[in-house]
């Protein structure tokens, strides 16, 4: 891999600066059954096609991010940082 | 021999260069090749080939072809036709069993051929199968080109260096230059890379040379072999001038020594001055071939006959020799005598780089050639790879010899012959490219550079298709060999050191390496520096621990979230032991949570673990937004363990504040001055006895230690290393996470149910868990204690009744104890209190019991005394 990964901090930067995560994924909301837990901890789509990642500007800012990339071409169609979200778990 | 000074000769007659083939003295000169100083010298022999130990000859002189690789210095593989001459240097053959001259293995040219058909590896010596390591060891041995010096260790020093320029001209011809040239003039930052010529600036750009663009990888990024420096290029605009190569023609006795390509002879001419021959024939499909004629005769070779392919293609074309040289070819029936036949199939632009990076590549029926059509955006080529070359014939795909018996070769580097190629295709290979992988053509040294098209040639006679059909197999990088050393770089090994990192080694301390830290092994003796411990006072550096501040009005929350401990209801103040887990319920690390205020807390991580933590609680926090933040203070602070029973009377000394155990106890965390320094005291235990972490600014490191020494000495302070610690916690049986732990590991299992709060609302991992418990324990980690005093490997396997009932992950003897102790993994049934297991030591078995309760003070009195 070579290709050049925007950083929505730093700008195009070598993909050897950063640390791959994975797609991303989605934690479940209330307690999961033992198969939504297993899809979860271990399944992924791993789509041929434009898959939403997370990516660390590790040898950077240091800065997590999302991106959408095309996993075929490796060419990265839009990066930016994770907004709050909805994802938070609820307060006791 | 030299012919008499040529016009552009690029040797210094003035200045001699002696150097040694197979221990015997040869002498060149200064511009002179190692090839071109053997040629000088009367060698005409430069090789044995791959598979049928043939001998070979100078062919391209242009570093293209394998003929002329030789061993120079130790390093095998190098194309001594390019590699300039060099004071002292020692060359040898390789591939031989013997010399050049007799070697043992040309057997296999005699009598091998009919066994050692082209992909005979898939078929024979596959029976009897317990023949195979035989048949392996024997097949290792012939197997390969050159031999590495195992002996020679890290000779050479290489490098990698990241770069950026405007444009990046690959190719040093007459179009690269041009292209630099104009580049340059309209004010761009230019590099060029150039495989001959001189280093240095040319005019307004920079020139890398001798140095080779070894691939276009994805995204643009061009790797140049500089030597021992690899320059990984990125360059807004790449503009390829790779030129094109000459093409060999295919009929019987191709490899003969004495067959040449156009460019070998007009480079042993003009640059070195040497005379190819005596007698020469000339085919050529163009111009540029027979042109040489021109060299021959100034060097006062007779040329006999030039054959223009374009305008009188002979049927039959064959080469004739003896001893492997060349001594006449056959042209339509009539022998002409010679001992040169300069042959050319025209030529073929290079654009191997081209399609790497995305070029589409297209034949020119026309022109016999495959031309780059389509270019990646911000790709460029120019000169002759992009097709620019004077009118040439098409060459047969091969031709008959009638009768002549010699082979007929497709490709030189692998062996691969006409007869091979007709017989991949009958067997059912009918693709090019999996034709290409059967017969390994186009997949040796040269890289398809001068068989890649005469492949596709007869692969489209064969079919009775053309070659436009065939198509072209697939470029991939690197286009130019390329030592594993430079891909590799230098031997970076990154150090991280603690503030304190001298005195250990004044002190002269063992020093190991954890993760990327240098750490005290031990300083005398691991065992006694333990026992001091137990006895008086001991101190060591623990600067290496993760150390990162949790501050936010979210901080109790977040941290509740990740680990399955609850906060909350801690005091500011006070201090709790805490391991991370995954939502697949999987420990990754434990460490300290101490509260500092309501919203701030100092947490400590594992050593190694500290850089995963850091990104795990980020990434967390992406995800979940919380008003929280994380500063890293693993490298900003250091941090001193003394421990031992007069650890109290020493830290009274130098506190300004009570350190009674009322004024400081078990799993208190307190912010004071110790020897003036400000500092965070953390009474933790991980060594079992009374103990104090302080944690303060790394500048302080030696000032701190120096005084505790000082301020101890009376009392006996002695610096104690890792492998003292990892004792006295194995006593406590405090886990090591990724010693005890593995990637399977869970705290349920792992013996510490006390700490995931299953009542909790939610926290990472908690559904895991709460599986595990529904599901009962699978396996268990437990202490165990030799019943001998043999101590087990770690790894070592626990059996039952013969068979694997677990493993050990630790094991030490204890000194204090007097004991071998351990901690192991074992089935649920064997995790009682006593239970006498069983453990392989020394392909024997030795016996032991579980303990479940720490070694050493159970009860944890001493710590909180």
């Amino acid at each position: 891999m070579s290709f050049l990964l925007p950083c929505p901090n730093c700008g195009p930067r070598d993909v050897n600066e950063f640390a791959y995560a994975g797609e991303v994924t989605h934690r479940p909301r209330t307690t999961p059954s033992q198969q939504e837990l297993s899809a979860y901890v271990y399944f992924r789509r791993n789509v041929a096609g434009v898959q939403r990642e997370w990516w660390y500007h590790r040898f950077g800012c240091e800065l997590w991010f999302l991106a959408d990339r095309d996993t075929r071409t490796n060419e990265v169609l839009r990066t930016e940082l994770p907004q709050a979200s909805a994802e938070t778990p609820a307060a006791r | 021999m030299r012919l008499p000074q040529q016009p552009n000769e690029r040797i210094d007659r003035a200045r001699p260069i002696r150097f040694f083939f197979a221990g015997r003295p040869v002498e060149g000169f200064e511009g002179d090749t190692v090839g071109s100083a053997l040629f000088a010298s009367g060698r005409r022999v430069f090789s044995r080939s791959f598979k049928y130990h043939r001998r070979r000859g100078l062919l391209c002189c242009s570093g293209a072809c394998p003929n002329c690789m030789m061993q120079v210095d130790g390093e095998p593989n190098v194309r001594v036709c390019v590699e300039p001459v060099r004071e002292g240097a020692q060359v040898h053959a390789q591939n031989v069993l013997g010399s050049l001259e007799r070697d043992l293995l040309a057997a296999v040219d005699h009598f091998g051929g009919p066994f050692t058909p082209v992909g005979f590896y898939y078929r024979t010596m596959i029976r009897p199968r317990s023949m195979w390591p035989v048949y392996e060891k024997f097949l290792r041995n012939i197997a390969g080109l050159g031999r590495l010096d195992k002996h020679a260790g890290r000779s050479r020093r290489f490098d990698t260096e990241h770069r950026r320029t405007e444009v990046l001209v690959i190719g040093g011809g007459r179009s690269g230059l041009e292209a630099a040239r104009s580049a340059a003039a309209a004010g761009r930052q230019v590099v060029l890379v150039d495989e001959r010529g001189a280093p240095g600036a040319n005019g307004d750009f920079e020139v890398l040379a001798p140095a080779r663009a070894i691939g276009i990888y994805e995204g643009g990024l061009v790797p140049v072999d500089a030597g021992s420096v690899l320059y990984r290029f990125r360059a807004e605009r790449i503009v390829v001038a790779t030129g094109a190569l000459e093409q060999p023609l295919v009929f019987p006795g191709n490899d003969l020594v004495g067959v040449y390509l156009p460019e070998a002879v007009r480079r042993l001419v003009d640059e070195w001055s040497l005379k190819p021959g005596e007698r020469a024939v000339i085919v050529s499909a163009d111009d540029r071939g027979l042109a040489v004629a021109d060299q021959l005769e100034r060097a006062g070779t007779n040329v006999v006959e030039r054959i223009d392919l374009r305008a009188t293609p002979p049927r039959q074309l064959a080469a004739r020799g003896r001893r492997g040289r060349l001594t006449s070819v056959v042209v339509d029936g009539r022998e002409l005598e010679c001992d040169i036949l300069v042959a050319s199939g025209g030529r073929q632009p290079a654009y191997s780089l081209l399609a790497q990076a995305g070029a589409r590549i297209e034949y020119d029926a026309g022109r016999g050639i495959f031309v780059p059509s389509v270019l990646p955006p911000n790709v460029e080529a120019v000169g002759s790879v992009a097709g620019e070359m004077e009118p040439a014939a098409v060459p047969a795909a091969s031709f008959s010899g009638a009768d002549e018996v010699g082979r007929c070769f497709v490709c030189v580097c692998e062996d691969v012959t006409q007869k091979d190629m007709k017989r991949a295709i009958a067997e059912g290979f009918d693709s090019i490219e999996l034709a290409k992988r059967y017969t390994t053509v186009t997949m040796g040294p040269c890289q398809g550079r001068l068989c890649h098209v005469p492949a596709i040639r007869l692969f489209a006679r064969e079919h009775e298709t053309d070659e436009a059909t065939i198509g072209t197999t697939t470029a991939r990088p690197p286009w130019a060999p390329v030592s594993l050393g430079l891909l590799a770089g230098r031997g970076h090994e990154p150090a991280k050191r603690t503030s304190i990192h001298h005195r250990h080694e004044e002190a002269g301390a063992t020093m190991m390496w954890t993760g990327l830290w240098r750490r005290a092994h031990s300083y005398e003796h691991a065992g006694n520096e333990a026992l001091h411990v137990h006895r008086a006072l001991g101190v060591i550096d623990v600067s290496t621990l993760g150390k990162l501040l949790v501050q936010g009005p979210d901080a109790t929350r977040f941290l509740e979230l990740l680990y399955p401990n609850r906060f909350g209801d801690m005091k500011v103040g006070r201090i709790r032991y805490g391991v991370l887990g995954t939502d697949a319920g999987r420990i990754m690390d434990d460490g300290t949570i101490a509260r500092l205020g309501e919203e701030q807390y100092y947490v400590t991580t594992t050593s190694t673990g500290a850089d995963t933590v850091i990104e795990w609680f980020e990434w967390w926090n992406a995800i979940w937004g919380l008003d929280v933040e994380t500063v890293n203070l693993t490298g900003s602070l250091a941090a001193v363990n003394v421990a031992g029973p007069r650890s109290r009377e020493l830290l009274g000394r130098l506190a300004d504040v009570d350190t009674s155990n009322d004024g400081i106890s078990y799993l208190d965390a307190k912010e004071t001055l110790v020897a003036g320094v400000p500092c965070l005291i953390l009474r933790i235990g991980f060594v079992g006895e009374l103990g104090y972490e302080l944690h303060f600014a790394s500048p302080y490191g030696e000032y701190m230690w120096d005084t505790l020494l000082e301020y101890g000495a009376d009392l006996g302070i002695r610096p104690f290393g890792l492998e003292p610690q990892r004792i006295l916690r194995l006593e406590k049986m405090h886990i090591l996470i990724g010693q005890d732990t593995d990637s399977e590991s869970n705290v349920l299992e792992a013996g510490m149910p006390w700490i995931a709060k299953l009542d909790k609302d939610d926290f990472v991992g908690k559904w895991a868990l709460e599986h595990v418990q529904e599901r009962g324990f699978r396996e268990q980690l437990v202490g165990f204690e030799m019943t001998d005093g043999v101590v087990p490997a770690e790894g070592g396997q626990i059996v039952l009744g013969g068979r694997s009932a677990g493993r050990v992950t630790s094991a030490r003897l204890s000194p204090q104890l007097g004991r071998a102790i351990g901690m192991a993994w074992v089935r649920p049934e064997l995790a009682h209190e006593d239970t006498e297991i069983e453990i392989r030591v020394n392909g024997g078995v030795a016996s032991a019991r579980v303990r479940l309760k720490p070694f050493f003070d159970p009860e944890g009195a001493q710590l909180r005394s």
